[in-house]
């Protein structure tokens, strides 16, 4: 029996922020394969809940007219993994779900929930701070957009408040349209496991020209981040070994990971050296561009 | 914090006055005396808790019953019929993929719905096992369970389902 005091079931996104403000202690549960744990683990917070599992409007996959993607916080990883979206214009978002938990976490577990988690191992943060995501949220007072560094605020924490709900994420057509993109995932085993490091980039390349990177991570910082000063370094340069090199040397000025149980900073910064550039390496293959 | 639940348990349609605070787990043990679903790790690790609603496997111990109105559950003890084992349990006797039995009703289903999903298509060990990766057996090495998902995937439609 899970510690509930209370339990309400919202029909509707707009149902659910009325139930979390008549109920100020309460939050919401979606997959709740994160929750349900710290929940019956006794941990403080998650008492009272309101129910938006299975929530068809948090459901959709689907490209907008103006040609953005819309990706609900209720997709779970199984229907991302699913989606002909996804495959075709966030291929490392997909890569991302694919790596998470096994197959009976990724039918129930979420991508909203995720994100709203807080936690820097979050492996669906990396792609979506790669391809500047917004996130859309839902209040009392109507729809706001967020974006994913401004969610973050550290570990844990994310700027939504207790009777928001995050709807949805939403990827103009410029951020994913020319862009190709991979994600990689070091962990200590090959499923069922929390990221060490995970890795992301998107790429978009002319002739033999790297036009833009965007190379984000997850556990290389207290959240999950983009390596700007990376990025901006490599903007322009031609596809040579000599490029990733330069990738894997700069990253370590982006970046502030820690020692923990799993590995330590040392180990962490190895990773993401060598990662940056296998990622970056990858995701520029897969755009057909040959490093020479 | 009761609430009552209209549901198809193994084919068999059921109305169950739940707790709210339970788990599906709790609740199909408990109140259906399905014991073939085991508690294992109780985090969504070991899998031995696995069973499929409307078809999609899930671990029951980390999902509330009361997702479950409306639903359509299988557990291991739908599987087999009339006395007949399904082609996944002769393929885990067949193969020496039971040894002492607590993960197996978990890894029977898994492999259930990796196969009906499967059927007919090229599939890799690879594969097999990643789509095994939720389930943990501490006896068998998973080497059989593989084999056994591998002779279900290549025998032709069973006779006997």
């Amino acid at each position: 029996m899970f510690p509930l005091e209370s339990y309400e079931k919202a029909e509707s996104v707009q149902d659910a922020i009325r139930l979390l403000s008549d109920n100020p202690q309460a939050k919401p549960i979606a997959g709740g394969t994160d929750l349900l744990i710290r929940l019956r683990d006794g941990k403080k917070g998650f008492g009272h809940l309101v129910d938006i599992h299975d929530l068809d409007e948090l459901k959709q996959c689907e490209l907008n007219a103006d040609g953005s993607l819309l990706i609900g916080s209720g997709v779970t990883y199984t229907a991302a993994i699913a989606s002909d979206i996804i495959k075709k214009h966030l291929p490392h978002l997909r890569v991302a779900a694919q790596s998470v938990g096994g197959p009976q976490v990724r039918n129930v577990a979420t991508i909203g929930g995720n994100i709203c988690n807080g936690v820097t191992s979050a492996d669906s943060a990396a792609p979506l701070f790669a391809s500047d995501a917004k996130l859309i949220i839902q209040g009392p007072e109507g729809r706001r957009e967020s974006t994913m560094p401004d969610f973050y605020l550290g570990p844990g924490q994310v700027a939504l408040e207790q009777n928001e709900i995050l709807v949805a994420f939403l990827i103009s057509r410029e951020n994913y349209a020319e862009y190709t993109g991979d994600y990689f995932k070091y962990a200590m085993r090959n499923a069922m496991d929390i990221a060490t490091i995970g890795c992301a980039a998107t790429c978009r390349i002319e002739g033999n020209i790297l036009q833009d990177l965007r190379l984000a991570f997850g556990v290389a910082a207290p959240t999950p981040i983009r390596c700007h000063k990376t990025e901006a370094i490599v903007r322009g340069a031609t596809l040579t070994e000599q490029l990733l090199q330069k990738i894997g040397l700069s990253v370590e000025e982006d970046v502030n990971p820690r020692t923990s149980w799993r590995a330590s900073r040392e180990f962490r910064i190895h990773l993401i050296k060598e990662l940056s550039q296998q990622v970056v390496r990858s995701a520029i293959e897969k755009a057909g561009g040959i490093i020479q | 914090m009761n609430q009552t639940l209209n549901l198809t348990i193994n084919g068999r349609k059921k109305t169950l006055d739940v707790d709210v605070r339970s788990s599906l787990l709790e609740v199909l043990r408990d109140q259906t005396g399905l014991t073939s679903i085991k508690q294992g790790c109780g985090v969504g690790e070991c899998g031995s808790c696995t069973i499929m609603v409307d078809d999609i496997l899930i671990d029951s111990c980390i999902y509330l019953a009361v997702w479950a109105d409306g639903k359509s559950i299988r557990t291991l003890e739908g599987e087999s019929r009339d006395g007949i084992l399904s082609a996944v349990q002769t393929e885990y006797v067949e193969s020496g993929a039971v040894q002492c039995g607590f993960c197996t009703p978990g890894l029977i289903m898994a492999t259930t719905s990796f196969v009906e999903k499967n059927k007919g298509q090229p599939v890799s060990r690879e594969q097999i096992r990643k789509a095994h990766a939720g389930n943990v057996c501490r006896c068998t090495g998973y080497q059989s369970v593989i084999t056994a998902t591998e002779n279900c995937l290549s025998t032709k439609e069973e006779s006997s389902r």
